[in-house]
C-alpha cells in the first residue's frame, strides 16, 4: 500500500510539474510578477508563509558551507541559458537584420513567381509602366518615388584570405530614386558616385567581409575595373551590398533595359491594398508586389527558424542534464541536512514551508544563474557579427547578433523552470521522510 | 580487471546519485554525437575520390552569371579532360513559391559524371528517351511520396515558360540513389531536369549554362587541366572559374556559416559544465567513502591502486553515460532525419573514436582530484572521523 502511495504521488508530482511547465511557458511578464507578488504576500502575511520564509532564511544562510554544490548548480544552469541565449541571439539578429530592410510604406514589385529579386526579371516596358500607376508617393518635382533596380551577384576576394579565397557580395545597380525610396542609408565616406561611370558605392558590412573596398581603391570585378569612392550605412541588409550605376551595371552584366525589381515609395502608408489592385489591374502587367517588410521579413523565416530549432534542441538537451545535475546537488543538499529538517518537523513545522523553503533555494540559485548566463551572452554575443549566405540574395549578409530583452527574459524563465524542477522533487523528499528515521540517521 | 566489481559496487553504492549523474553525461554525450556527426558531415563535403577528378567550371564575375554554351567543345578538347557535362539552376519550387527545391537543368551525360550515384540503366534508359523526364532524389521522392510514373508539376521561381506560366509539368522517369555520401549526399535532395527541353521552352535561357562540369582522367593533372580551362575565356567578356569539386564546396560552406566555430563552442559549454557536474559527484562519493578507503588502505591496498581505483571509477561513469548517450545519437538521428526531412548526417567510427578519447579524457580529469585526495589519506585520521 506504502508503495502504490509512492508511486502515486510520484505520477501526481510528474502531471503536475508538466501542467505548470506548459503554463509557465505561455505565461507573460505581468503574470510572472504578479505571481510573484502573491507569492511575497503569502510569505508576509500567513503563518505558513513566515515560518517558510524562516526555514528558507536558514537555508541560504548554510550556501556558503556548500559552496562546491551549489556552484554546479548556478554554472550548470549559466551555461544553459548562455548557449541559449547566445544561439537565438544569433537567429534574432539575423530576421531582425532583414526586417528593418524593409518598410509598410515602400513596396517592391518583381515579375510574378519570383522567390526573390535576384530572379526576377523585369522587361523595359514594364519598368516604364510601373512607375505609372496610381498610389505612389511623388517628389518635389512631381516625380514618382520608384526606384527600378538590378540585383547582380560579384565574386570578391574575403578579407584575410588568399587570392583564391573568393566570397559573393550582392551588387546593386540604382538611379538616383533609390536613395529617396530608401532615407535611411547615408554617405559615411567619399561621396555618391557619378552615372555612367564604372564607380563604386559599398556598405559598411562587405567592407568588413572583403578585401579591398576601402574608398578610393579599384577593386575588379569580373574583368573590369570599378573605383571605390564612397561608403554608405544604412545598419540592415543593405550593408552587405555594394551599389553603382543601373546603366553601367547593366551593360557591365548584359542586361540591357531590363531591371529585377522596383522598390517604390507609396502616396498612402496604409495605401498598399489599393496600390496592389491598381498593380493587378493593369493589363500589360504580370508581376507580384509586396510590401517591403513582408518581402524581407518572408526571406528570413526559414533561415531564423532553422536557427530557433537548433537553438532550442540544444538548449532542451544541455537543461536535462543541467536539471539532473541540480537534481543530484539538491538531494545531497536535502541528505546532509536531514536531521535539521526532521528537527524543524518535530518541534511543529507543517510540511509546507520545508517544501517551499527548499524549492526557493534552488530558484534562488537557478536564478543566479540565469542572470549569469544571460550577462555572459550579453557581454560576448550582442553586436557580434557574422555573416551568412542569406536566402533570397546572392551575397554575404552580415549581421549582428542582437541579445534583446526579450531573450534574456526567456533565459531567465529556462533558468527558473530548471530551478522548478531541480528543487521539487529533493522538497518533496525532505518533506515526506519520517521525522523518527531522519532523527535516528547517522 | 580483478577490482571491476569493487569499482562497480562503489560506483552504485548511491544508486540516485549515479543514475542522475549518468542521465546528465548521457544529455551531453546525445548533443556531442549529433553536432559532432553535423561537424563531419560539413568537413568531409566534397571530398571524395570521385570529387577529386572532378571540376567545376562557373563564370569568374559570379555564381548566377551564365556562360555561353559554345564552351562545351573547347574544354573537351583540353588536354587531359575525360568528359565534359553542363547544366543550369532551373528555380524549381513545389506547390508554393516558397518552397524551393534544388532542381538543375542538365545535359544528357549530366549524370555519367557522378559514378557514385545509381540510377537502374532501366530508368536511365527511360530519361534519355522522355524530353520532359526528370530524375529525383530519394529523399525527395520519400518526402513528397513520389513514384516513377508520377506527373510532377513544378514551378520555375527564374524561368517562367513561352507564354508566361511560370507552371512546367515533367515526368518521373527514376530515382537517385546516391552511394557515396560525402559526394553524392545533395543527389538525395535533388532534381535533374533537361537542360535541351528547359532552353527551348523558356525565352529567358537562350543557350545559357550556369557551369560545367568536367572530368579528369589524372587527379594530380587537375590544377593544369583547371588553368587550361580558365586560359580559354581569358579576357573574353565570360571569363570562367575553375576549381575542384572539394575546392568550391570548402568555399560554398566557408560562406554559409562558420560550421567548425560554432559546434566547438556550444560543445565547449556543454563539457565544461558536464566537468563541473560530474567533479562534483566523484568529490562526494570520495568524501562519503573516507572511512572506506581508510579500512582498504588498512589491509593492504596500496596507495597507488586507491587513485587507480578512483580514478577507474570516474572513467567508467563518464564510458557508462557516454556510450549511452551516442548509442542513442547514433539510433535517433536516422529516425529523426527520416520523420523531419532534414538531411542530418548519421553518427560515425570517426565521432566514436573521438567521443571516447573525450569520454576517457573527461574521466580522468574529473577524477583526479578526488583521487588524489584518496590517496593521500591518511589511514589513522580518516578512522578517527577527522
Amino acid at each position: 500500500m506504502n508503495k502504490f502511495g509512492n508511486f502515486m504521488i510520484g505520477l501526481g508530482l510528474v502531471v503536475a510539474l508538466v501542467v505548470t511547465l506548459g503554463i509557465w511557458v505561455r505565461l507573460p511578464w505581468p503574470g510572472v510578477l504578479g505571481l510573484a507578488v502573491l507569492f511575497a504576500l503569502w510569505m508576509a502575511l500567513t503563518r505558513l508563509g513566515r515560518q517558510a520564509s524562516s526555514v528558507t532564511a536558514v537555508g541560504v544562510s548554510t550556501l556558503r558551507q556548500r559552496l562546491g554544490s551549489s556552484s554546479v548548480i548556478v554554472i550548470g544552469i549559466a551555461g544553459v541559458v548562455g548557449v541559449l541565449v547566445a544561439l537565438l541571439a544569433m537567429g534574432e539578429g539575423y530576421s531582425e537584420t532583414l526586417r528593418r530592410t524593409g518598410s509598410t510604406d515602400t513596396a517592391i514589385v518583381m515579375r510574378g513567381a519570383s522567390a526573390s529579386e535576384v530572379m526576377s526579371v523585369l522587361e523595359r516596358d514594364n519598368v516604364v509602366v510601373i512607375p505609372q500607376v496610381a498610389g505612389i508617393a511623388r517628389d518635389a518635382q512631381g516625380k514618382p518615388i520608384a526606384s527600378p533596380e538590378i540585383v547582380v551577384a560579384a565574386n570578391l576576394q574575403l578579407k584575410g584570405g588568399t587570392e583564391d579565397d573568393v566570397g559573393s557580395v550582392q551588387l546593386r545597380g540604382i538611379g538616383d530614386e533609390a536613395w529617396t525610396v530608401r532615407p535611411n542609408v547615408k554617405v559615411v565616406a567619399g561621396r555618391k558616385f557619378k552615372p555612367g561611370m564604372h564607380e563604386l558605392m559599398v556598405g559598411q558590412g562587405a567592407q568588413r567581409e572583403f578585401a579591398g573596398l576601402e574608398v578610393g581603391r579599384q577593386v575588379k570585378l569580373g574583368n573590369q575595373l570599378w573605383t571605390v569612392v564612397g561608403q554608405f550605412a544604412s545598419g540592415d541588409a543593405l550593408d552587405s551590398e555594394l551599389w553603382a550605376d543601373a546603366n553601367v551595371v547593366a551593360d557591365a552584366y548584359r542586361r540591357g533595359g531590363s531591371r529585377n525589381s522596383v522598390t517604390l515609395k507609396l502616396a498612402d502608408p496604409n495605401g498598399f491594398d489599393a496600390f496592389k489592385a491598381s498593380l493587378e489591374a493593369d493589363p500589360r502587367l504580370k508581376v507580384d508586389v509586396d510590401t517591403t517588410l513582408d518581402y524581407f521579413s518572408k526571406q528570413s523565416e526559414g533561415t531564423s527558424k532553422m536557427i530557433q530549432g537548433i537553438g532550442i534542441t540544444v538548449g532542451v538537451i544541455m537543461a536535462i542534464g543541467a536539471i539532473f545535475g541540480a537534481l543530484n546537488c539538491m538531494f545531497a543538499a536535502v541528505a546532509a541536512r536531514a536531521r535539521e529538517i526532521a528537527t524543524l518537523r518535530a518541534i511543529g513545522f507543517r510540511g509546507t514551508p520545508v517544501v517551499v523553503a527548499i524549492m526557493l533555494e534552488t530558484m534562488l540559485l537557478a536564478l543566479i544563474g540565469g542572470l549569469l548566463g544571460g550577462a555572459l551572452a550579453w557581454l560576448i554575443f550582442n553586436g557580434y557579427t557574422a555573416s551568412t549566405l542569406a536566402a533570397g540574395s546572392v551575397g554575404k549578409l552580415s549581421f549582428e547578433f542582437s541579445v534583446t530583452p526579450a531573450l534574456l527574459w526567456s533565459g531567465l524563465k529556462w533558468a527558473l523552470a530548471i530551478g522548478f524542477i531541480g528543487g521539487l522533487f529533493p522538497a518533496v523528499r525532505a518533506a515526506r521522510l519520517p521525522v523518527t528515521t531522519a532523527l535516528r540517521e547517522l | 580487471m580483478k577490482y571491476l566489481h569493487l569499482i562497480w559496487a562503489a560506483l552504485f553504492r548511491r544508486k540516485t546519485r549515479t543514475i542522475l549523474t549518468l542521465v546528465s553525461i548521457i544529455a551531453a554525450f546525445l548533443l556531442f554525437g549529433m553536432l559532432d556527426a553535423v561537424r563531419t558531415s560539413f568537413d568531409q563535403a566534397g571530398k571524395s575520390a570521385n570529387g577529386a577528378e572532378r571540376l567545376q567550371t562557373g563564370s569568374k564575375l559570379s555564381f548566377i552569371q551564365t556562360l555561353p554554351s559554345s564552351l562545351e567543345l573547347p574544354i573537351g578538347k583540353v588536354p587531359g579532360v575525360k568528359a565534359v557535362a553542363y547544366a543550369n539552376w532551373f528555380g524549381g519550387a513545389y506547390q508554393d513559391p516558397h518552397n524551393q527545391i534544388f532542381s538543375f537543368a542538365v545535359s544528357p551525360n549530366y549524370i555519367d559524371l557522378f559514378p557514385e550515384v545509381e540510377v537502374p540503366a532501366a530508368q536511365r534508359k527511360a530519361f534519355d528517351e522522355t524530353r520532359t523526364g526528370v530524375l529525383v532524389g530519394e529523399d525527395l521522392a520519400a518526402k513528397y511520396h513520389w513514384k516513377v510514373g508520377d506527373k510532377l508539376p513544378l514551378q520555375s521561381t527564374i524561368f517562367p515558360t513561352h507564354d508566361g506560366s511560370k507552371n512546367w509539368s515533367f515526368d518521373i522517369v527514376g530515382i537517385l540513389h546516391p552511394k557515396d555520401k560525402n559526394a553524392g549526399g545533395m543527389f538525395k535532395q535533388l532534381i535533374l531536369l533537361h537542360w535541351k527541353y528547359f532552353d527551348d521552352s523558356t525565352p529567358y535561357n537562350r543557350g545559357s549554362v550556369g557551369w560545367y562540369v568536367s572530368r579528369v582522367s589524372d587527379v594530380n593533372q587537375a590544377d593544369r587541366v583547371a588553368k587550361a580551362i580558365d586560359a580559354i575565356s581569358a579576357n573574353s567578356d565570360h571569363e570562367t572559374r575553375t576549381q575542384t569539386e572539394q575546392a568550391a564546396t570548402a568555399n560554398w560552406i566557408k560562406q554559409l556559416a562558420d560550421i567548425g566555430l560554432i559546434v566547438s563552442s556550444i560543445m565547449g559549454a556543454v563539457f565544461f559544465t558536464l566537468m563541473l557536474l560530474s567533479g562534483n559527484t566523484m568529490m562526494m562519493a570520495v568524501r562519503e567513502r573516507t572511512s572506506e578507503l581508510a579500512v582498504l588502505k588498512t589491509i593492504g591496498f596500496s596507495s597507488a591502486s586507491v587513485l587507480g581505483m578512483v580514478l577507474a571509477e570516474s572513467v567508467l561513469l563518464l564510458l557508462i553515460g557516454g556510450v549511452i548517450g551516442l548509442g542513442i545519437a547514433t539510433a535517433l538521428i536516422p529516425a529523426v532525419a527520416a520523420g523531419s526531412g532534414l538531411g542530418l548526417p548519421p553518427v560515425g567510427a570517426g565521432n566514436w573514436v573521438l567521443g571516447i578519447v573525450l569520454m576517457a579524457v573527461i574521466g580522468l580529469v574529473v577524477g583526479v582530484i578526488p583521487a588524489v585526495r584518496a590517496m593521500r589519506l591518511n589511514i589513522v585520521d580518516a578512522l578517527a572521523g577527522r
